[in-house]
C-alpha cells in the first residue's frame, strides 16, 4: 500500500503497533503512541499479568456449586413429578437462564475491557493464551465457568513462566470438567476395586484419556511432538485423582481442585521416554513440568504465537527468534513477548492477518471511541459470524486463519452488521476524522476518498469498517 | 413452529438457542448432459461418531459384553441383517434401508491412525494420504476434475471448511438473513475490493448466493414440524429435530434450482462422547435424531431429484470397542459410514466385518478398519459423478493408486 508522504516512519509503526499487536485504535491513541511505538508495547509487559474484566467476582467454585445444586434439583424433580409441567420451575429453563446470564455478564465485561483498554497488546496477549487453553461453554457443565477460568487461571500468569500457566490451567476445575478428567478413575485404584464389587448403574469407575491427549496434542508438544498412544494412556493414569470437589464434601473443597488418592492409579508411569515414580498428586505435576520444558513445546508455541500476531504462514526467521527466546529464558512468557515486539519481521507494513469476528467487532467499537453496553450488541453478530461467545467448537480453540473467516457468506454478514452498527452510532460523528484516527498511516487513498464521498455518515462509516485495511491488521 | 418460522432468521436463532453446532458448507458445479442431473451430498460427523452405536452389530457375540450398559439392546435396535441393526434414533434411515436406498459400511477409516480429531479431519477433508499432505479439499479438486463442468461453486456455512477449499471458487451461505441495507454499499465495496484477492471474490459470490437463497427459501418444501408442546429436555430435542429437518429441506431447495449446487457438504458437530453417551436414549441418541431429521429433510426436499442423489455420511474415526470408565468411549479407529440415495443399488453391508473378537480388534481396542474411506468416495465419484480413475488416484486423492474404488454402489 503506498504511504502518503507526510507520514513519518513512527506513524507507520504506531499504526502497526496499535492495530496488529493491539486491538485497534481509539480516537487520539495513534498520535500518543507515535512518540515511541515499541516503548508503548514493551511497557505493557508486566509481571502482574493481564488486566481483569470488571465483573461481579463470582468464582468458578461458586458457579460449579450452583450448577450442581441445579442438577440435583432436576434429578429430584424428575423422580417427584415425572410427566408434570411445573410452570416457572422447569429446570431446563432455569439452566438456560443461568447459562445465558452467567456467560453474558462475563463476556460483556471482557468485551468492554477490550474496547476501552489503553494496553491493547496486553489484552491481545491474554486472549491468545485463553484461546490456547480453551475451556468452551459448549458443554453444559462448563458453560458458566469459561469466564472465571480465564480470570483465575490465565490472566494472572500470561507474562510468567509457561510451566506455571500450564499447571494452573490443567489444575483448574473448569479444565478438569471440560476435558472429562474429574471423573477419571485409575483401573488399579482402590476406588476401582470398590466399584467392581458394587458397580454403579450410571457411569463412573474408569480411565478417561481426554485431558491427557489434549495436553499433549494441543497445549504442549503438539500433534507431531513425538508421543504415542501408550504415552497418552500412561499420562492419563498419572492424572487420575485430579478432580473437583462435590456437593457432599467439605465446603472448602466444593467446586475446587481436589486430589482423590482413592481414584489415583498407583505405580510408576513412563511418558515420552521418562519414568515418573508414584508421588500421587505430584506425579502428573512432574510430567507437566517436563512437557513445558520440552523442545517441541517451544517450537509449537513459537509458531502459534507468530501465526496469531503476524501471518497465517509466518516468516521462519520470526518463528526461530521466538523459539530461541523461549528456550533461552526457560519459557518466560515476558521474554517471549519482548522478542516478538523486537522482531523486525513482526513490523512488515503489509497487514497479513484477517480479523476474526471478535477482533472486527471490538476494533469497530474502539474506532468510534465507544463500548458495547449490552450482550445484545455482541452475541447475535458473533453467532451469525460463527464465533459464538465463549463457545469455541473444540479444545483446539478458535481457528485464526483468513481461509476460515473470509467465507463469502461471512463477508456479507460483516457488511450487514457494519450497516446496522453504523445506523445506530454514526449520529453526529465525523467519519473522515474517525478514518484517520482508526488507521493512521495505514489508511489508503481510495478508502479515504470513498469515505469522504459517501452520501451519508452511516454509509461512510460502513465503508471504513468494511475497507480492506480495516478488515486486516 | 409454523412454516413462516422456518425463515433463515428463524432457523438461525432456533439453532443457536439450542446450542446446536451444525455447520453447513457446499460446492456447486454443473456438468453437461446426464451428469448434470447427478447430485452428491457429503455429511461429515465431526468429533468421531461411534459406529458401534450408530449401526450396532447386535448379532456379533462380543458386542454386548464389550459395550456393557451403552450397548444398544437387540430388542430396541432396528434390524438390517443377522448381524447389523441401526440405532433406534435412525428410524428414517432405516425406512430407506428397507427400500434398498440406504446401506452401511461398518468398518471404514481414512489412512490416518493418530486418533487426533484435528489431524484425522484434515486427512479426511484434504483427501491426502498423510496429514498436511495438501492444503485444499478433495471435493474442491473433484470439482476441478469433473467432466465438462461449468463451475458455480457454493459453500454453505459461516466459516469455510477445508473439504471445500481450493482453486475452484466457492460461495457460501448459512441460515441467518442479511437485513435491509444501502443499495449502494455493495457496489462501493466491490470497487474498493477490485484488487483484493481475498475480499473481492468473497463479496461477489456472497451477493450471488444471497439472491439464490431468497429463491430457495420461497421454493423450499417445508416439512410438517413437530408440535411444540411439553417443554423441558424432550421439547428441546423435538425442536432440534424440526430445525435440522428444515435445514435439510432448505439445502435441498438450493440443489433443485436451475443453477443450484451439484455437490454439497454439510458438517454436524458433537460426536465426541467421552462420557455418558447413553444407549437407546441419551446424548448420542439425540445427535442421531438430529442427523436422521437432517437426512429426512434432504430426502423430502429433493423429492423427484432423490433418484439422482447419493449421500455419504462419514466421520474422522471411530471409538473404542470397549465402554470406558465414564460411560462413554475414547478415540478409536474404524467406524461406520452411511450411503443413502435413490441412485444407490440395493445390497448388504459394504466391506467386510472383522468382528469384535479380541484377536480381531485393532491394537486390542478398536474396530479394525477393512475398507479405506477414500475407496468409498472414489466409488461414488467415479460411478455416480463421472470422474475418471486417473484423476481420482492422483489429483483428488493424491498417491492413492493402491486404493481401489468400491464398485457396484450405483
Amino acid at each position: 500500500m503506498p504511504l502518503p508522504s507526510p507520514m513519518s516512519s513512527n506513524d507507520v509503526s504506531a499504526a502497526i503497533a496499535v492495530t496488529r499487536f493491539g486491538l485497534g485504535a481509539r480516537p487520539g491513541e495513534l498520535a500518543r503512541v507515535a512518540r515511541d511505538p515499541r516503548g508503548w508495547l514493551l511497557d505493557q509487559i508486566r509481571p502482574a499479568g493481564a488486566d481483569q474484566p470488571q465483573v461481579g467476582g463470582e468464582s468458578s467454585a461458586a458457579r460449579i456449586q450452583a450448577f450442581r445444586a441445579y442438577q440435583t434439583e432436576r434429578r429430584e424433580m424428575r423422580r417427584g413429578e415425572a410427566g408434570e409441567d411445573a410452570p416457572g420451575r422447569d429446570p431446563v429453563q432455569i439452566a438456560a437462564r443461568m447459562l445465558r446470564e452467567g456467560t453474558a455478564v462475563d463476556f460483556l465485561a471482557r468485551a468492554r475491557l477490550a474496547a476501552t483498554t489503553h494496553a491493547g497488546f496486553r489484552e491481545r496477549w491474554a486472549l491468545f493464551w485463553a484461546n490456547h487453553f480453551t475451556v468452551s461453554a459448549v458443554k453444559l457443565v462448563t458453560a458458566t465457568v469459561a469466564g472465571p477460568f480465564e480470570q483465575e487461571a490465565i490472566r494472572p500468569r500470561v507474562f510468567g513462566r509457561f510451566e506455571d500457566l500450564l499447571i494452573a490451567s490443567t489444575m483448574h476445575p473448569a479444565m478438569l470438567l471440560y476435558l472429562d478428567q474429574a471423573q477419571s478413575v485409575g483401573p488399579g485404584s482402590r476406588a476401582a476395586a470398590m466399584l467392581s464389587r458394587r458397580p454403579r448403574p450410571n457411569g463412573g469407575g474408569g480411565l478417561n484419556e481426554n485431558l491427557a491427549r489434549e495436553i499433549l496434542e494441543l497445549h504442549t508438544v503438539g500433534v507431531d511432538g513425538g508421543y504415542s498412544q501408550a504415552d497418552v494412556t500412561e499420562f492419563a493414569r498419572a492424572l487420575t485423582g485430579w478432580s473437583v470437589g462435590g456437593l457432599r464434601e467439605a465446603e472448602d473443597r466444593q467446586g475446587r481442585f481436589v486430589f482423590r488418592v482413592a481414584t489415583h492409579e498407583p505405580g510408576a508411569r513412563k511418558v515420552m521416554g521418562r519414568t515418573y515414580r508414584d508421588g500421587e498428586a505430584m506425579q502428573a505435576g512432574g510430567i507437566l513440568k517436563d512437557l513445558a520444558a520440552h523442545p517441541a513445546t517451544a517450537r509449537h508455541l513459537a509458531r502459534k504465537i507468530a501465526r496469531h500476531f503476524v501471518a497465517d504462514d509466518p516468516p521462519p526467521a520470526l518463528v526461530s527468534r521466538l523459539e530461541a527466546a523461549w528456550t533461552a529464558s526457560g519459557g518466560d512468557l515476558a521474554a517471549v513477548a519482548r522478542a516478538l515486539v523486537e522482531a523486525p519481521e513482526a513490523w512488515d507494513p503489509t497487514p497479513a492477518k484477517f480479523k476474526t469476528p471478535y477482533e472486527f467487532l471490538i476494533s469497530s467499537w474502539r474506532a468510534i471511541g465507544g463500548q458495547p453496553g449490552a450482550i445484545e450488541h455482541l452475541a447475535p453478530p458473533l453467532n451469525a459470524l460463527g464465533q459464538r461467545p465463549f463457545s469455541a467448537p473444540s479444545p483446539k480453540g478458535w481457528d485464526e486463519t483468513a481461509a476460515t473467516w473470509a467465507a463469502p457468506d461471512a463477508v456479507i454478514k460483516r457488511m450487514t452488521w457494519a450497516e446496522d452498527f453504523s445506523a445506530v452510532v454514526a449520529g453526529e460523528l465525523d467519519p473522515n476524522t474517525i478514518a484517520r484516527d482508526a488507521l493512521g498511516a495505514r489508511l489508503s487513498e481510495p478508502v479515504r476518498a470513498a469515505v469522504a464521498r459517501a452520501e451519508s455518515r452511516q454509509e461512510a462509516l460502513s465503508i471504513l469498517l468494511m475497507s480492506p485495511e480495516f478488515q486486516r491488521r | 413452529m409454523t412454516r413462516t418460522d422456518l425463515s433463515r432468521r428463524g432457523l438461525l436463532s432456533a439453532a443457536a438457542g439450542l446450542g446446536l453446532s451444525i455447520g453447513f458448507m457446499g460446492h456447486a458445479a454443473r456438468a453437461d448432459g446426464d451428469l448434470g442431473r447427478k447430485k452428491m451430498v457429503t455429511v461429515i460427523a465431526r468429533g468421531a461418531m461411534d459406529g458401534l452405536s450408530a449401526s450396532p452389530p447386535v448379532g456379533d457375540p462380543d458386542y454386548a459384553g464389550l459395550r456393557g450398559r451403552i450397548a444398544i439392546p437387540a430388542d430396541r435396535a432396528l434390524k438390517l441383517d443377522a448381524t447389523f441393526a441401526l440405532h433406534p434414533a435412525l428410524a428414517g434411515v432405516h425406512g430407506l434401508a428397507l427400500k434398498g436406498q440406504a446401506r452401511i459400511a461398518p468398518a471404514v477409516a481414512g489412512p490416518d491412525r493418530a486418533r487426533s480429531h484435528f489431524e484425522a479431519q484434515d486427512v479426511l477433508e484434504s483427501g491426502a494420504a498423510v496429514v498436511y499432505g495438501t492444503s485444499s479439499g478433495f471435493l474442491n479438486r473433484a470439482l476441478e476434475a469433473m467432466p465438462a463442468r461449468k463451475i458455480e461453486a457454493l459453500s454453505v456455512g459461516a466459516t469455510a471448511p477445508l473439504i471445500l477449499r481450493g482453486k475452484a471458487p466457492a460461495a457460501s451461505w448459512s441460515p441467518g438473513a442479511a437485513g435491509e441495507g444501502s443499495p449502494r454499499l455493495p457496489g462501493i465495496l466491490g470497487d474498493l475490493y477490485a484488487n483484493d484477492p481475498l475480499l473481492g471474490p468473497a463479496l461477489a459470490r456472497g451477493l450471488q448466493t444471497e439472491a439464490m437463497a431468497a429463491m430457495a427459501m420461497q421454493d423450499m418444501a417445508a416439512p410438517a414440524p413437530a408440535p411444540m408442546t411439553g417443554g423441558g429436555a424432550q421439547g428441546f430435542v423435538r425442536q432440534g429435530q424440526a430445525v435440522a429437518r428444515g435445514i435439510g429441506a432448505t439445502v435441498a431447495g438450493f440443489m433443485r434450482q436451475e443453477n443450484g449446487p451439484q455437490i454439497v457438504a454439510i458438517s454436524v458437530d458433537g460426536w465426541d462422547t467421552h462420557a455418558n453417551q447413553g444407549a437407546a436414549e441419551g446424548q448420542l441418541a439425540n445427535r442421531l435424531l438430529y442427523l436422521d431429521a437432517l437426512l429426512m429433510g434432504l430426502h423430502e426436499g429433493l423429492a423427484a431429484d432423490w433418484k439422482d442423489t447419493v449421500v455419504v455420511v462419514a466421520t474422522e474415526f471411530g471409538r473404542t470397542a470397549r465402554i470406558n470408565g465414564t460411560g462413554g468411549t475414547d478415540h478409536g479407529t474404524g467406524s461406520t459410514a452411511f450411503l443413502l440415495g435413490g441412485a444407490l443399488k440395493p445390497g448388504g453391508i459394504i466391506g467386510d466385518w472383522p468382528t469384535l473378537k479380541a484377536s480381531a480388534l485393532f491394537e486390542g481396542r478398536d474396530t479394525r478398519p477393512t475398507l479405506d474411506l477414500r475407496g468409498l468416495f472414489k466409488g461414488v465419484l467415479r460411478d455416480h459423478m463421472g470422474l475418471d480413475r486417473r484423476a481420482l488416484d492422483t489429483a483428488v486423492f493424491p498417491d492413492s493408486a493402491g486404493v481401489e474404488p468400491v464398485s457396484g454402489l450405483v
